[in-house]
């Protein structure tokens, strides 16, 4: 049997307050961008399930949170975000955006939160070193106070069933916020912030804590049947909910408008400047004349993975998968896939033999249903 | 800690093989390659009656993160093959050395058992990888 180069033992990295909780619930760690991660804690399928029927909880305190503050917090964000965080009319309301580089290229996707103090953004965790380094460099002129909040961790409690058995272990106050937050908001609760921005085509709630208070709110969920997801299941629950992951499907090689992100980008009001303006608005129109490709679904019905960086051959020229594997949920493969405008078929090269896979709208799961054509 | 039977014989490619009193050989993939690919989601088999090589691929095993080959250990004709495996493949991550067998072979050189490891052998090849 051929060893895929993907599957390395782990090496010493950084490590979430959460490390030896999941050594204990039997995770497979791996190297993730230098963070020692549960890829899964048994079978990566069992776990993609837990979360469609029921409730599982991702230990994402990887991931780096960056409060924004000072008088100019809002000028500074409506200048180096692509969406707008004036939409952000409320408390809490949450805001997911790409940070473009001058030439339109993606330097991360985030999640931008009001709060009480300015604004949370929540990043990548590879990419945490370029994105601080970027902030920094763009704030010149702008009264704002950048602040990174590594005392921070991150859990997501994702499934039909998370919203109810979530609220049911907290305290009154932290339970009725969680059963009542609708989707896209989020609650300060003293130190806490609770939130339902997800990434798995799922209902789900985020808590935002300091480092001391995640083991406990862990073992109350696990002790309420909640079940631990690695980061494998996020993947496959990620792509099937077509959801982009940085530095496979975008990155700052691709403008969003080529990252099927194009919804992402605020172009109203017209006199708002934001870094990449003009380079997105040039792509953008290049794409409707379908000189620019376009970040699209694929479907293989019949045996075999459609696998990140396989090429396809479209009737109108090459193109190349972005991010593929096995869904769970609908039991065949799945793939986003960059390929010419106005593409109409689409083959993928199966070990040797063309094999024709059908283009859909990237969004192949949502609430456990299959909502592709 | 991944089980590594006594009774049976390992390629470096991570198959296993248990050959019977008329010389067929029944293989499969051993609990530590099922465990190192995690959740197998199809698997292709050889064709019924052809003749394979030894160290030539012959079989698929795709896992929800990557494809790889299975090689025949032993040179031979294929007699018979796992169909079961093609409804459900998930036998091989579950049952890697009864139910999840691959192919049988009936062996047509006895001499390359002798290059094959024992289940010692495979333990120590195994914690070198």
């Amino acid at each position: 049997m051929s060893y895929p180069k993907n599957i390395r033992p782990p090496t010493v990295g950084k490590r979430t307050p959460l490390y030896q909780q999941h050594v204990n619930a039997g995770a497979k760690i791996v190297d993730f961008a230098g963070w020692d991660m549960p890829i899964s804690y048994g079978s990566q399928i069992e776990e993609h399930n837990q979360v469609r029927h029921a409730a599982g909880v991702f230990d994402v305190s990887h991931m780096t949170v960056i409060d924004v503050s000072g008088t100019d917090a809002e000028g500074y964000l409506r200048y180096l975000l692509a969406n707008d965080v004036a939409k952000l009319k409320e408390l809490g309301q949450a805001l997911y955006s790409a940070m473009l580089q001058t030439d339109g290229g993606v330097i991360d996707d985030l999640i931008v939160y009001r709060m009480s103090f300015g604004y949370r953004i929540v990043v990548n965790c590879a990419t945490r070193d370029k994105d601080l380094a970027w902030m920094g460099s763009q704030a010149d002129g702008f009264e704002v106070t950048v602040t990174e909040r590594p005392d921070l961790a991150i859990l997501a409690v994702h499934g039909p069933s998370s919203i109810e058995t979530a609220s049911a272990l907290l305290d009154e106050t932290k339970g009725k916020t969680v059963a009542e937050l609708k989707n896209f908001r989020g609650a300060e609760l003293g130190d806490w912030f609770i939130a339902r921005t997800g990434y798995t085509g799922e209902k789900g709630v985020e808590f935002i804590v300091p480092a001391g208070d995640v083991a406990n709110l862990w073992e109350q969920l696990l002790a309420a049947e909640v079940k631990p997801i690695g980061l494998g299941a996020r993947d496959t629950l990620r792509l099937e909910a077509g959801m982009n992951l940085y530095g496979q499907d975008m990155d700052e090689s691709t403008s969003p408008v080529i990252s099927n992100m194009t919804h992402t980008i605020a172009f109203e009001p017209a006199d708002r400047d934001f870094i990449g303006r003009e380079a997105v608005t040039d792509d953008l129109a290049a794409q409707e004349q379908g000189k620019l490709p376009k970040l699209v679904g694929l479907v293989l019905e019949g045996r075999g993975v459609l696998r990140a960086g396989q090429t396809v051959s479209t009737d109108r020229g090459e193109g190349q998968i972005t991010s593929g594997s096995f869904s769970p949920t609908l039991k065949h493969s799945i793939a986003l896939a960059r390929i010419p405008s106005g593409s109409l078929t689409c083959q993928a090269d199966m070990r040797g033999s063309a094999t024709d896979v059908r283009i859909v709208q990237p969004n192949f799961v949502r609430f456990g249903k299959k909502v592709f054509e | 800690m991944s089980k590594i039977l006594e009774d049976l014989k390992y390629a470096v490619s991570h198959e296993w093989v248990s050959v019977d009193d008329n010389g067929v050989a029944t293989v499969g993939i051993s609990d530590h390659a099922q465990e190192a690919l995690g959740d197998i989601v199809f698997v292709e088999l050889p064709e019924l009656g052809i003749t394979v090589n030894a160290k030539e691929e012959v079989a698929v095993v795709e896992s929800v993160k990557a494809a790889s080959d299975v090689y025949s250990p032993l040179t031979g004709e294929v007699t018979e093959v796992n169909e079961a495996l093609l409804d459900a493949p998930e036998t091989v991550n579950s049952n890697p050395y009864d139910n999840g067998w691959f192919f049988k072979i009936a062996i047509s050189d006895e001499a390359e058992l002798d290059e094959l490891m024992d289940a010692d052998a495979y333990a120590d090849h195994c914690d070198e990888e």
